[in-house]
C-alpha cells in the first residue's frame, strides 16, 4: 500500500491545529534537563501544552518518559531548567497538575467514594459537599454502584478509572497520566481509551499522556513528542494526522499507519534491530513446516 | 509416531498427592481439621503414655507393700527395685507386695492436670498470705500490660518516625540495633538496683525486652508502605501533616497492628525471667511454689494456663483486626473463621 506522509494533512485536520495554536498556552517547559553524574536522562527539553490538547510522549523504555512526568508533578526537581503553568512558573506537587500513576495507587483503605473525596478534602471542602462532587465524578466514570467498595475489590480497569475520577475532581489544569494503561490486559486497555477519550471530550482539560504502546499513542493523541534515548532528547514532536472523532477502524486508515511508522521509525532505528537478531542452533529435526 | 520425542522420554505427569505440591491450596474443611488435630495429636500422644501401663511407666506404685518394711501404699520404686525386692521376700517365704506401673511425679497424666486446673482456681492456697492462681495470673497480665503498653507508648511513635523521616532513624537506629542484641534479663540486677523488688524491674524487663525490637519492626513496616501512596496524596493536595495522619498512620495500620501481636508474644516470653527478678511474684512464684510442694499437675496445669491466655489474646486481637480493618484482601483466617467457613454451604 502506498502510505501518504505523515505530515499531509487533510483540510479539517490542518485547520484543527491551526486553531489548536491559538489557544492559550497552559503548560511551557523550557530547557528542562535532569542528570544524575554521568546519567543525563533528559536533556534539554522545551515543550509547549496548549488548552485542552492531548499530548502523547512516547519512547523507548529508559528513555527517562517517566522521569519527565515526575518532574512535572512535581515528584522530582530538575537539575536545570523551568515549568510554567498557566504562564507561572512551578516547584512541588499539587493539585492543579493531577496525575494518574501507571501502578494501582488508591488508598486501599478508603471506600471509592471516599478516595475520591480525598483531594476535595485537603482542599478544604466540608465532606458533605466533598462527597456530593465526589459521586459525580464516580458517576462520570460508570462506577456509581462501586461507591461504597474498596479497590481490592476492584478491577484493574476500574482502579484507574477511580483514580482518574480522583485526579480529575480537584479540576487540574492539567493531567499528568505516566502508562496509566500499561498493567491493563488488551481489551480493557482498549476500553480505557475510549474512556479516556470520552472523559476528554466532556471535561475542560489539558492531558500529557506517557506511554510507550504506539497503537495507544496515535489512537489517543493531538500530538506526539517521541523522545529519543541517551541521552533523551526531543526525537520529534509530530502533529497527528489522524482526524477526530477517533474510532478503533482508523487503526488501519492510511494516515493512521504512515505516523506508526514514522514513530517506530524513530523508537526503534531499522540499524539496530537488526543487530539484536538471536541467533539460534537447529535444535529440532520436525516441525520443517513451522517455517 | 512424528508427535513423540526422539528420545522416547513420555511426559506424561504422576499423580502426585494434592497436599505434597509445594505451596499449594488446602481445602478449608482440611484446614480447619488439621488446625484441630495439631492440638490432638500431642495430647493423643500424652494420654498414651499416661494411660497406656506398658508404655515407659518406669516405675510401680505400691499397692499393697507386703512383707517389705519400707514399701507403703503409694510409694513410687523403681521396677528394678520392685523386683529385686520381690524376689527376695519369695526366697524368704514371706508376702510380696503388689503394684501397679507408673511415670514419674513430674509427669503428671492429663486428668490429674484438668483437674487440677479446675481446682486451682478453688483451692486456696497451702499457706496463708500466698496468692490464689487467679492472683498469681492477674498479677502476671498486669505486668506483660504495663511493661508492653509503656513500650509502645514510646516505641511505636518513635519508629513511625524513624520510619519517616531519615533524620529519626539514622539517630536512633544504630543504638538501637546494639542494645537489641543484650539480652534483657541481664539487666535484671540493675533494675532492682534502680527500681527495687516489687514490680518496678519486672514491668522494666518486659519494657527492655519488647522496646528494642518494637522501634526496628515499627520503623521497617513504615518504610515499606509504598512511597506510589504518598506520591498520590502529594498530587491531590496533601501537605506534610497530613500526610502522615491521613496516609502513613492508615497506610501501615494493618501490618502495624500485626506486629503488634507478635511483639505481644515477645513481651509474654520475658516474663517468668521478669518475675524472678527481685521478689518472686505472679505466675512464677505460683510455679516455683508448686514444685517445691512437688504438686507437679499444678504446675502443668499453670503452664497450660500461660498457653491458653497468650494464644486466646492472640486469636481474639486477629478476629478483631479483621473487624477493624475491613479493607485487607486476606484476613488471616483463624482456627474459629476457619471452623464456621468449613460449615457454611459452599
Amino acid at each position: 500500500m502506498n502510505l501518504p506522509d505523515y505530515r499531509d494533512q487533510s483540510p479539517e485536520v490542518a485547520a484543527r491545529f491551526a486553531r489548536m495554536a491559538e489557544r492559550p498556552i497552559t503548560m511551557e517547559v523550557r530547557n528542562l534537563t535532569k542528570s544524575f553524574g554521568d546519567n543525563t536522562p533528559l536533556d534539554n527539553i522545551s515543550l509547549v501544552i496548549r488548552r485542552r490538547e492531548f499530548l502523547c510522549v512516547l519512547g523507548a523504555s529508559g528513555c527517562g518518559k517517566s522521569t519527565l512526568i515526575r518532574i512535572l508533578a512535581g515528584l522530582e526537581t530538575p537539575t536545570s531548567g523551568e515549568i510554567l503553568l498557566d504562564g507561572n512558573p512551578v516547584s512541588g506537587p499539587s493539585p492543579d497538575r493531577g496525575m494518574v500513576f501507571q501502578g494501582y495507587t488508591l488508598f486501599p483503605w478508603l471506600t471509592v467514594k471516599r478516595n475520591v473525596m480525598f483531594g476535595l478534602q485537603m482542599e478544604g471542602k466540608s465532606s458533605f459537599e466533598a462527597a456530593s462532587e465526589a459521586r459525580e465524578w464516580i458517576a462520570m466514570v460508570g462506577l456509581s454502584k462501586f461507591e461504597n467498595a474498596y479497590p481490592h475489590e476492584l478491577s484493574g480497569g476500574m482502579k484507574q478509572r477511580v483514580a482518574i475520577a480522583r485526579a480529575l475532581a480537584n479540576r487540574p489544569r492539567i493531567l499528568l497520566m505516566d502508562e496509566p494503561f500499561g498493567a491493563l490486559d488488551a481489551q480493557t486497555r482498549a476500553q480505557m481509551q475510549s474512556y479516556l477519550l470520552d472523559i476528554w471530550k466532556n471535561v475542560d482539560v489539558t492531558i500529557l499522556f506517557i506511554t510507550h504502546d504506539l497503537d495507544e499513542a496515535v489512537y489517543l493523541s493531538d500530538k506526539i513528542l517521541v523522545l529519543g534515548t541517551n541521552p533523551s532528547r526531543i526525537a520529534e514532536i509530530i502533529e497527528n494526522p489522524v482526524p477526530r472523532p477517533r474510532g478503533r477502524s482508523q487503526f488501519v486508515s492510511p494516515e493512521f499507519l504512515a505516523t506508526y511508522n514514522r514513530i517506530s521509525e524513530l523508537i526503534h532505528p531499522p540499524t539496530e534491530t537488526s543487530q539484536e537478531r538471536l541467533h539460534i542452533p537447529r535444535l529440532t529435526m520436525a516441525g520443517d513446516d513451522v517455517e | 509416531m512424528g508427535d513423540q520425542p526422539a528420545n522416547g522420554r513420555d511426559f506424561v505427569m504422576k499423580k502426585s498427592p494434592r497436599w505434597l505440591i509445594p505451596f499449594g491450596p488446602i481445602p478449608v474443611r482440611a484446614g480447619a481439621i488439621l488446625g484441630v488435630a495439631s492440638f490432638v495429636v500431642p495430647i493423643a500422644l500424652w494420654c498414651i503414655v499416661s494411660y497406656v501401663p506398658f508404655v515407659w511407666h518406669p516405675l510401680v506404685e505400691i499397692t499393697q507393700p507386703g512383707a517389705v518394711d519400707y514399701f507403703k501404699p503409694g510409694t513410687l520404686v523403681e521396677k528394678k527395685v520392685f523386683v529385686a525386692e520381690n524376689a527376695k521376700m519369695k526366697e524368704a517365704g514371706l508376702q510380696i507386695a503388689t503394684g501397679s506401673p507408673a511415670n514419674p511425679i513430674f509427669l503428671p497424666a492429663p486428668h490429674d492436670v484438668a483437674i487440677s486446673l479446675y481446682k486451682g482456681f478453688t483451692t486456696p492456697p497451702r499457706r496463708k498470705g500466698e496468692p490464689w492462681l487467679h492472683e498469681s495470673l492477674w498479677h502476671s497480665i498486669q505486668i506483660i500490660f504495663w511493661g508492653f503498653t509503656l513500650s509502645s507508648i514510646i516505641g511505636v511513635p518513635l519508629g513511625i518516625l524513624c520510619g519517616v523521616f531519615g533524620v529519626f532513624s539514622k539517630l536512633t537506629e544504630p543504638v538501637v540495633d546494639f542494645t537489641r542484641y543484650m539480652p534483657a534479663p541481664a539487666f535484671g540486677a540493675l533494675a532492682v538496683a534502680i527500681l527495687g523488688i516489687y514490680d518496678a524491674p519486672k514491668i522494666a524487663i518486659i519494657f527492655i525486652g519488647t522496646f528494642f525490637q518494637q522501634v526496628l519492626v515499627v520503623a521497617n513496616t513504615t518504610r515499606k508502605l509504598d512511597t506510589s501512596l504518598i506520591e498520590a496524596a502529594q498530587t491531590l493536595g496533601a501537605r506534610r501533616p497530613q500526610l502522615l495522619l491521613r496516609v502513613v498512620l492508615p497506610g501501615i495500620s494493618v501490618d502495624l497492628y500485626n506486629d503488634m501481636r507478635i511483639l505481644l508474644g515477645w513481651a509474654w516470653t520475658y516474663l517468668i525471667v521478669a518475675e524472678y527478678i527481685g521478689a518472686s511474684s505472679g505466675i512464677t512464684y505460683f510455679i516455683n511454689q508448686q514444685a517445691k510442694y512437688r504438686i507437679y499437675d499444678n504446675v502443668f496445669a499453670a503452664i497450660i494456663l500461660i498457653g491458653l491466655i497468650g494464644f486466646t489474646t492472640d486469636r481474639v486481637l486477629a478476629w478483631l483486626g479483621g473487624q477493624l480493618f475491613p479493607w485487607q484482601k486476606t484476613s488471616k483466617a483463624g482456627l474459629l473463621q476457619l471452623w464456621l467457613k468449613s460449615r457454611q454451604p459452599t
